[in-house]
């Protein structure tokens, strides 16, 4: 599609979307559709037509608005006003608020910190575009990052602009992107793929499944920009199997990028070519490592190998291959767009822009929130969570998922980005951030995630399969009461053995709940031990029953 | 019983092998399309049993081992068949926290099953997923393709007897 066409297309759809005074957007991201958003947008357009204004009023169906717990959520976009918890009942008095006041009855928080302490740059569409119409992507600025790179710039430009961004991958290890991008694009040999990992397996993380859901042309644009940087012609998405509905948007958006050229030969009119395919992962976890993702791609079972050589020289049948997260690329088109200094100009020192949390858990307000690198945790989860409900007080906060650790209340003040995290023994990580309260043990917690480790892990090299298996059993001993000071000895010691001597991250990374558990609530480990209660009631304590003579 | 390299002809008449055969032929019968493929068998079959997994082997020139380790390897193929209605049951962080535990326990006091089991009389089974990324709508389960939120023992319970009747 040449720069005219795509104007043409554009201006079609504007006026398409003016010809209507009103827009009702409703929520159609897997959070609202489990709460009924289908049947919502459709007794709206039913009430629509009742009322006999379809020549004023549409209705559309848009991607998550982030505040998921007080789904179905419905925007009216003219007026900002939010409506929640929305019912098919409600549907004739939104219709027939339209143009006068609203409903106060329903009305949500739109003005509230929760949406205002937000900076949204990789979710800046989510919640306003249709992410079934690439249209509705075009009016909203999609394919300008692409047209732009493909026609004004140089692979080495958009190079330098990428890396003056400071962007660091956002799956978690917080590597330098620009960095990434230049060994690819310097590496000898052809051809070149480049990978988008969309294999979200930490439990309690969900951003690249709403991003998926709710603006896939995104990640589609952010990997064409990427495959022109680095010189590759092929991609793939590799995408988890437990997410339907971001395979369903994923496969459309792909067709749809397809016919308007922004996906195949000549793209834009150069001669730059890209194809972009579809790989299904099947449920391990181990696949967000790398080279278990190549494995995976190649069909193979998903098990890692020794780094180097790094995927950027041998990956993808042993060809130099880019692999990025889904947020990583989404945050590609808007740095092309208005340059490295722009973002550059967002977060701190060293953590540059911004980050997607999904705020799950003991927390008011769960969901999809996006801030700037360095916000303390005290305003993520007091100002925009809206804090512990039910009068509870808050315990700790889990980042990084089984990967990560446990960051007491006293750290609360503490701004979050990768170096302060990793101070206190957890991990940024792909962006789960657990809220947990006086009702959570911590010693349970740390079983929990041990026996996932210990369930994912491949089982290629013993530290991970043994090691994380003899965590969990020691876990079990201490949480049931039946644990000796000894106990916790060899715990500690494995956790230092199995760190440092894995062959891949889920190894590597496997002690970090049970090392920050024990940094900061060593005293519950001892109540289990010497007391053999559990204070917060959780555990179920197995003491052996004394035999009576 | 042995597996014939090359051979595209499938095991049975069922007319949907066709499904399985074109999802091969798209990928141009490229032994890289393993998962693809396996994928596509269990959709349409529910299962992934022998048979399937020898077809799957012979059509993409796979050695046999090399289909069941990759069988056994992913969490998402099942290598028995499944029961008529299907609960999934997230365990997820947010959704542990918030009382996973006690909705399994409920479960299995019921029914009896745990976790990857499927009731005596082939109705229900039971599944856990890692996390089904619902977590605002902790917690949260899937029954029959449904999302359900906010779940309780008692409304999963409710839900459940729902399938028996």
């Amino acid at each position: 599609m040449t720069p005219e066409d795509l104007n043409n297309t554009i201006t079609a759809e504007r006026e398409k979307q003016e010809s209507f005074k009103h827009h009702i957007c409703v929520c159609i991201a897997a959070g609202c559709l489990s709460s009924n958003s289908g049947q919502v947008k459709t007794a709206l357009e039913e009430e629509i037509k009742r009322q006999g204004r379809e020549h004023e009023c549409h209705v559309k169906g848009v991607g998550c608005m982030g505040l998921c717990a007080a789904g179905p959520l419905v925007s009216v976009e003219e007026t900002g006003t939010l409506y929640q918890e929305v019912k098919p009942e409600d549907a004739p008095e939104i219709v027939s608020s339209l143009g006068g006041k609203p409903v106060e009855r329903i009305k949500g928080p739109a003005e509230s910190p929760f949406f205002t302490r937000q900076t949204k740059i990789a979710l800046e569409n989510c919640g306003k575009i249709d992410p079934n119409r690439i249209e509705d992507y075009l009016l909203a600025g999609g394919y300008q990052a692409l047209t732009k790179v493909l026609t004004e710039m140089t692979p080495a430009q958009i190079l330098e602009e990428v890396y003056q961004s400071g962007l660091r991958g956002r799956g978690g290890a917080g590597y330098p992107t620009g960095l990434k991008w230049s060994t690819v694009a310097k590496a000898p040999g052809s051809p070149k793929y480049v990978i988008c990992n969309a294999d979200e397996g930490d439990p309690g993380a969900f951003m690249d499944r709403s991003v998926l859901e709710s603006d896939p042309h995104r990640i589609l644009e952010g990997m064409a920009i990427a495959a022109y940087a680095v010189g590759a012609s092929h991609g793939y998405v590799y995408v988890r199997a437990e997410y339907p509905l971001a395979i369903e948007r994923l496969q459309n958006a792909i067709k749809q990028a397809r016919r308007l050229r922004f996906l195949g030969n000549d793209i834009c009119g150069t001669t730059f070519s890209f194809n972009v395919d579809l790989r299904l992962g099947a449920g391990a976890f181990v696949c967000g490592e790398e080279t278990a993702l190549i494995a995976s791609v190649e069909g193979r079972r998903g098990s890692p190998r020794p780094r180097p050589p790094y995927p950027a020289e041998r990956g993808l049948w042993g060809c130099p291959t880019l692999i990025n997260n889904v947020e990583t690329l989404a945050n590609i088109a808007p740095i092309a767009l208005r340059g490295g200094a722009w973002y550059a100009s967002i977060g701190t020192e060293k953590s540059k822009g911004t980050k997607v949390f999904a705020l799950a858990g003991r927390v008011r307000n769960t969901g999809l929130i996006e801030v700037p690198i360095g916000m303390t945790l005290r305003e993520i989860v007091f100002d925009i969570g809206g804090g512990v409900p039910d009068g509870k007080r808050l315990k700790a906060v889990q980042t990084g998922g089984p990967s990560g650790g446990c960051i007491p209340e006293q750290f609360l003040d503490m701004p979050v980005d990768y170096e302060s995290l990793n101070k206190l023994g957890s991990i940024m990580g792909s962006g789960g951030m657990i809220v947990m309260d006086e009702t959570s043990c911590m010693v349970d917690v740390a079983k929990y995630f041990m026996e996932f480790c210990m369930t994912e892990s491949c089982g290629k090299c013993v530290p991970c399969r043994v090691g994380t298996a003899q965590m969990y059993d020691l876990l079990c001993k201490i949480s049931e009461g039946r644990a000796t000071m000894d106990d916790l000895k060899m715990l500690e010691d494995l956790c230092d053995l199995v760190k440092n001597t894995s062959l891949c991250g889920l190894g590597q990374s496997a002690p970090n709940p049970v090392l920050s558990t024990l940094r900061y609530f060593r005293e519950e480990y001892m109540e289990h031990i010497s007391s053999k209660t559990c204070p917060a009631g959780v555990c179920t304590i197995k003491v052996p029953r004394e035999v009576s003579a | 019983m042995w597996t014939e390299f090359g051979s595209t002809t499938p095991p049975s008449s069922d007319t949907r092998w066709r499904i399985v055969g074109a999802t091969m032929r798209r990928h141009g019968y490229r032994p890289n399309a393993l998962i693809e493929t396996l994928h596509t068998v269990q959709e349409t079959f529910g299962y992934l049993d022998e048979e399937a997994l020898r077809f799957v082997a012979g059509a993409l020139r796979v050695p046999l081992s090399q289909v069941y380790g990759v069988a056994t390897f992913y969490h998402f193929f099942n290598l028995k068949p499944q029961g008529r209605h299907t609960c999934v049951i997230c365990t997820g962080t947010a959704c542990y926290i918030k009382g996973v535990p006690a909705i399994l326990s409920a479960i299995e006091e019921e029914y009896g099953i745990k976790p990857g089991e499927t009731t005596s009389d082939g109705n229900i089974s039971l599944v856990s997923a890692r996390c089904l990324g619902s977590c605002g709508l902790a917690p949260a389960a899937v029954m029959d393709g449904e999302v359900v939120g906010k779940l309780t023992p008692l409304e999963a319970i409710k839900r459940m007897r729902r399938w028996t009747k």
